[in-house]
């Protein structure tokens, strides 16, 4: 790990004038689960890493409106264990995924959805879109757990987290603070697939911060969340879908479906969402839906595998859902 | 011929081949046990490896000005210099020390080596694209038994098919290093080994051919190594890093720990080979196995490696014809080294799953056609035997359905079957074992436990022949200083360690008898030591509890001195072993996830000493076996030439929850005549084959290669 001054302040605005605005400088630390690693492999090196651990703001899951709040800093077991988001199925089914105890006492919501890819080209120093020599290693490389969707390049990673689909398909907006103020945006919009090496998988300006998560009331909304995952001990899903179906009568009037561990970013699929609207949610709708989901998939030379995997997580989602 | 040494008779046992907690398992779950890794010695300080970043390559330049002004920087050592060759990324190039580990790390990230990098391969499974690339050596055919020709004409049914597995690593908890403390002539060692007795002779070997150290004596080494976190076939050498980290030592004066990181451990520090191979073997409409012809390649580095016995365990030379040819793939990966049963997993992966496929292409129950061809293995009726038990624990007559579980729904269940054998002879042993006038009894011997057990059986068998309990004895190993013992592989050390111990100890009884006899005014010879006591079997009113019996030793300390191998001491080991496992698995035909429901194991191992320590190296090896069968895999990159998942995440072990239900059974009182013999290897090969086959049963293909991944299950079922 390089050297680097550590500061904690007490103000989600003093935390953001306390980081850089040029990316890479300086970094936020939550709980660390996933940045400190980065930082021991040496692939972030920040010369300063501001820690949100003072600013009792960030923290809390409570119930806002009709709806739910989720601090930035709240671990995924606070969130299991308030009673605020009981109403969220698909939500705590994803956190539930996350089997490692550990992880969840540390582990911010914040930080889950803002973990960086677990692509072992960038976990190995090949950066975020897996440079060599001028080349791009994954198309012709060891891709099995790449993206098969919005992977036209440069950025072929998946985004890794499990949170991040199911708080998508459920409407939340995202509150970020920088220098001189906060903005609100929907979750979805977060996140973006890098064009080039000096952008990253999320569209916040290197000095700014996650301060909340809101969600609208999920009453009236069926939700499930199915994750494949190949093995029980601490792992991410190889695939998770979320979705949110608010039903008329018992017909889908509007559908929400999320995709994780497809692409470099969560990703919503509007031809599943097609798919279900007007349908039953049953076996049937829900294959249907999953196969629409995978329809424009492009697998990579080693990952078709996982537009299999992707049809069933649509369709075990919705059976969840029903 | 009986001597005084044979193990008592079964109705004599107390100890042997019960049920004993280990006995360092309170100082292990404490903490107080300590490994090299937990060695922290007053002003130690703390080396670090630095690496080769290519696979093959030429060092045109080492430069290490930055990392010597580094703060807290000590001292290096070249392990390679300019000129030399590199042939894998990961190779060990120099080792460098500093203060504290935060500062051996920056330190080491500021070495700079420069390479003129040379043509690499690291890809194994493609032989052809393999050949193209010229790393393909020459093939060797292997004929044995009948005409292969005819053999082919009288076969009814054949099956020719592709298996395989994946190069996998040894991914010791406790990675390999050591701590070296190089103080004026002494040096002692600190180190995560299998062999606490070879080290010093290696270390002083490694260290004389440098000329600014000249010769140094082995004696002058002291090994101490008291726990050991696995090896598994991996550490039985002093290696690279341990002679870099002595010279660092001598050089600083100061103690040095170098242990390695997780990525050094997964790259260089451990591997198996693979194997891949087309095999046809074929059989007579009765079930009568006739023939065996493999084309089989591999890797295990740069250097190649030999060929897997195959076909393995039902390899009678007369009645089986047999053909095998073996490519060796060099790759620049890290190199093999032993692990578990060296070659043994691979050949029964290349053997009972074509043997599976034949049995269900002859429409056979796989218990009858394994039954039915037991003739072609070197212990029919103990197969015979372990394979009706196995099935009796698995439940295979209830479970057991043709090919492809007809049931509805996506998750399909099946059964499979393999079969295993082993040598586990003995290794040499000297054993000393001690009698205090304060009635203390220590066993002493330069062996080590790798966490098997080894305490455990040497204290059940001085216990057994003194009469005494378990918490009654000291065991002293893991010292080199101790009297000579093998290193800890290919199951030698439970065979070798108990002869020897037994030896001793029934010496050092004698010289205690013989002290008694004139005490009592008994006979030497009616004298026995049971329950606590040493008494006269002839005379009830002449006798002593054991400490008055050792109180009148005086001033005197008996030493018995025993041995292994020793001509006229008894019948007390063996070797060659069988060995049954059946899995019962689930199978998510939509997303190809397999998941274990049980694991059956049936070992015979001759005589147990230790029933709970035997039993835990199966289910370690089962445990062990579903890593392999369903996880684990070196992945390497073609174009960089590096490993990609040297660490915890992508090289996947199982957990808790992924292992389902172990259930084993030891052979006891059946083959109890033959003696000792090791459990460490036999249990450790049978799994991948297993839970192959029972895949195949569950979903009525065959996924050709381990690990048994869900992108393979889905690829193999839409092949079908
Ligand atoms: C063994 C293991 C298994 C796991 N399995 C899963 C899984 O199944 N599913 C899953 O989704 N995740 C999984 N994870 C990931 C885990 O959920 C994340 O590591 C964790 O949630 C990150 O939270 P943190 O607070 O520790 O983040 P940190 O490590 O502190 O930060 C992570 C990143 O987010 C940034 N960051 C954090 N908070 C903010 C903020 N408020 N504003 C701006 N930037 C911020 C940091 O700068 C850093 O780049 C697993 C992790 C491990 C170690
Ligand atoms: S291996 Fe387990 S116990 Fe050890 S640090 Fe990791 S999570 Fe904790």
């Amino acid at each position: 790990m390089q050297n680097f001054e550590y500061i904690a302040p007490n103000s989600a605005i003093a935390a953001a004038q306390a980081l850089s605005p040029k990316q890479g400088l300086t970094a936020v630390l939550a709980g660390g689960t996933d940045l400190l690693s980065l930082m021991k492999e040496r692939v972030e090196t920040p010369t300063r890493v501001v820690s949100l651990r003072n600013i009792a703001a960030l923290r809390g899951v409570t119930k806002q409106g009709g709806g739910l709040r989720i601090g930035a800093m709240a671990t995924v077991q606070d969130l299991l264990d308030s009673k605020a988001a009981a109403g969220y199925a698909s939500l705590l089914q994803a956190a539930r995924g996350i089997t490692a105890p550990q992880v969840r006492a540390m582990g911010t919501v914040a930080g889950d959805l803002l973990q960086r890819p677990r692509c072992w080209y960038y976990r190995n120093g090949y950066g975020l879109l897996a440079m060599h020599d001028g080349k791009a290693l994954v198309p012709s490389g060891e891709n099995r757990y790449h993206a098969i969707l919005g992977n036209k390049g440069p950025a072929y990673f998946v985004n890794a987290s499990s949170l991040a689909p199911a708080l998508i398909s459920l409407g939340a907006q995202v509150t970020v603070a920088g220098p001189e103020g906060e903005r609100s945006m929907a979750l979805a919009d977060l996140f973006q697939i890098p064009s080039s090496a000096s952008e990253r998988e999320n569209t916040l300006e290197p000095n700014e911060i996650v301060t909340e998560i809101t969600v609208p009331s999920a009453s009236g909304w069926k939700t499930g969340t199915y994750e494949v995952r190949q093995r029980q001990l601490l792992d991410w899903p190889l695939v998770t879908a979320s979705v949110a179906l608010r039903m008329r009568g018992n017909r889908v009037s509007d559908a929400r479906v999320v995709l994780g561990h497809v692409a470099p970013i969560p990703w919503r699929s509007s031809e599943a969402e097609t798919a279900l609207n007007g349908q039953a949610a049953n076996e049937s709708s829900g294959e249907a839906a999953g196969k629409a989901a995978v329809s424009a998939a492009t697998p990579l030379s080693q990952n078709s595998a996982k537009v299999q995997l992707a049809t069933i997580a649509v369709k075990r989602a919705v059976a969840m859902a029903g | 011929m009986a001597t005084k040494y044979d193990w008592p008779a079964a109705e004599d046992r107390s100890l042997i081949g019960k049920r004993h907690n280990r006995v360092d398992g309170p100082a292990k779950a404490r903490g107080a046990a300590k490994y090299s890794y937990d060695r922290n010695l007053d002003g130690m300080l703390f080396a670090k490896l630095v690496t080769s970043t290519v696979p093959h390559g030429r060092i045109v330049g080492i430069d290490t000005s930055r990392a010597e002004k580094a703060p807290g920087y000590k001292g290096h050592v070249n392990i390679l210099n300019v000129g030399d060759e590199v042939q894998w990324a990961g190779a060990e190039i120099l080792a460098i020390c500093a203060d504290t580990e935060e500062h051996v790390r920056d330190a080491a990230a500021a070495v700079t080596v420069l390479y003129e990098s040379m043509p690499h391969w690291v890809k194994d499974e493609d032989v052809e694209k393999a050949g193209t690339a010229n790393r393909v050596q020459p093939a060797k055919d292997d004929t044995k038994g009948p005409d292969l020709e005819e053999a082919w004409k009288s076969a009814d049914a054949t099956v020719e098919g592709y298996y395989g597995l994946a190069v996998i690593t040894h991914c010791c908890l406790e990675p390999h290093g050591q701590v070296v403390d190089w103080t004026g002539d002494d040096i002692t060692v600190y180190a995560s080994t299998q062999a606490v007795a070879r080290i010093p002779g290696d270390l002083a070997k490694g260290l004389s051919r440098d000329e600014n150290i000249g010769t140094v004596a082995p004696d002058s080494v002291h090994v101490i190594t008291p726990y050991m976190g696995g090896g598994f076939g991996s550490k039985f050498n002093i290696d690279t890093w341990g002679i870099a980290c002595a010279k660092l030592s001598k050089m600083t004066g100061k103690p040095v720990k170098l242990m390695l990181d997780r990525d050094e451990e997964l790259m260089v520090a451990g591997g198996r080979p693979s194997d891949f191979g087309n095999i046809k073997i074929g059989a007579k409409k009765d079930g009568t196995l006739v023939a065996y012809e493999s084309e089989t390649w591999s890797t295990g580095g740069i250097a190649g490696r030999g060929s897997p016995p195959v076909p393995y365990v039902y390899n009678n030379e007369e009645r089986l014809a047999q053909k095998a040819r073996h490519l060796n793939v060099s790759t620049n990966i890290g190199p093999a080294r032993a692990w578990r049963a060296p070659n043994h997993p691979q050949a029964a992966v290349l053997t009972m799953c074509p043997m599976e496929d034949l049995a269900a292409k002859l429409d056979m129950n796989p218990v009858d056609f394994f039954k039915k061809n037991a003739d072609l293995t070197a212990r029919p009726e103990v197969y015979r035997y372990e394979i009706d038990k196995c099935a009796e624990m698995i439940g295979w007559s209830d479970k057991w359905h043709k090919r492809g579980d007809s049931g509805s729904g996506p998750v399909k269940r099946g059964l499979g079957m393999s079969l295993h054998t082993w040598g586990g002879r003995p290794h040499d042993s000297t054993c000393e074992v001690r009698i205090q006038p304060d009635g203390g009894v220590s066993v002493n011997m330069a062996s080590q436990d790798l966490g098997v057990g080894t305490y455990t059986t040497l204290s059940v068998i001085a216990a057994e022949t003194l009469g005494l309990q378990i918490p009654d004895i000291t065991v002293n190993i893991g010292s080199s200083k101790l009297p000579i013992s093998g290193a800890s592989g290919g199951s030698t050390t439970v065979g070798g360690t108990t002869a020897s111990t037994r030896r001793a100890t029934v010496n050092a009884l004698d010289e205690l008898k013989a002290v008694v006899a004139e005490a009592l005014e008994a006979d030497a010879a009616d004298l026995v030591a049971k329950d606590g006591k040493v008494f006269s079997k002839t005379d009830s009113s002449k006798s002593l509890s054991w400490a008055e019996a050792c109180r009148k030793l005086g001033n005197r300390t008996i030493t018995g001195q025993g041995k292994q191998p020793d001509r006229n001491g008894g019948k007390l080991n063996d070797s060659g072993v069988g060995g049954v496992q059946m899995a019962d698995v689930s199978v998510d035909v939509e997303t190809g996830i397999v998941s274990i429901n049980k694991i059956a194991a049936v070992q015979d191992v001759g005589l147990v000493i230790c029933l709970e320590q035997c039993e835990s190296q199966v289910y370690g090896s089962l445990i062990q076996g579903v890593a392999w069968a369903l996880y684990e895999e070196s992945i390497y990159d073609q174009t960089t030439g590096k490993m990609l998942n040297p660490d915890m995440e992508f090289y996947k072990l199982p957990g808790a929850g992924d292992i389902g239900e172990l259930e084993v059974h030891m052979v006891q009182n059946k083959y109890d005549d033959r003696g000792v013999i090791g459990i460490g290897e036999p249990p450790a090969i049978s799994p991948g084959a297993a839970i192959s086959n029972a895949v195949a049963n569950a979903i009525g293909v065959r996924v050709p290669t381990l690990p048994l991944t869900p992108d393979k299950v889905l690829a193999a079922l839409a092949d079908a």
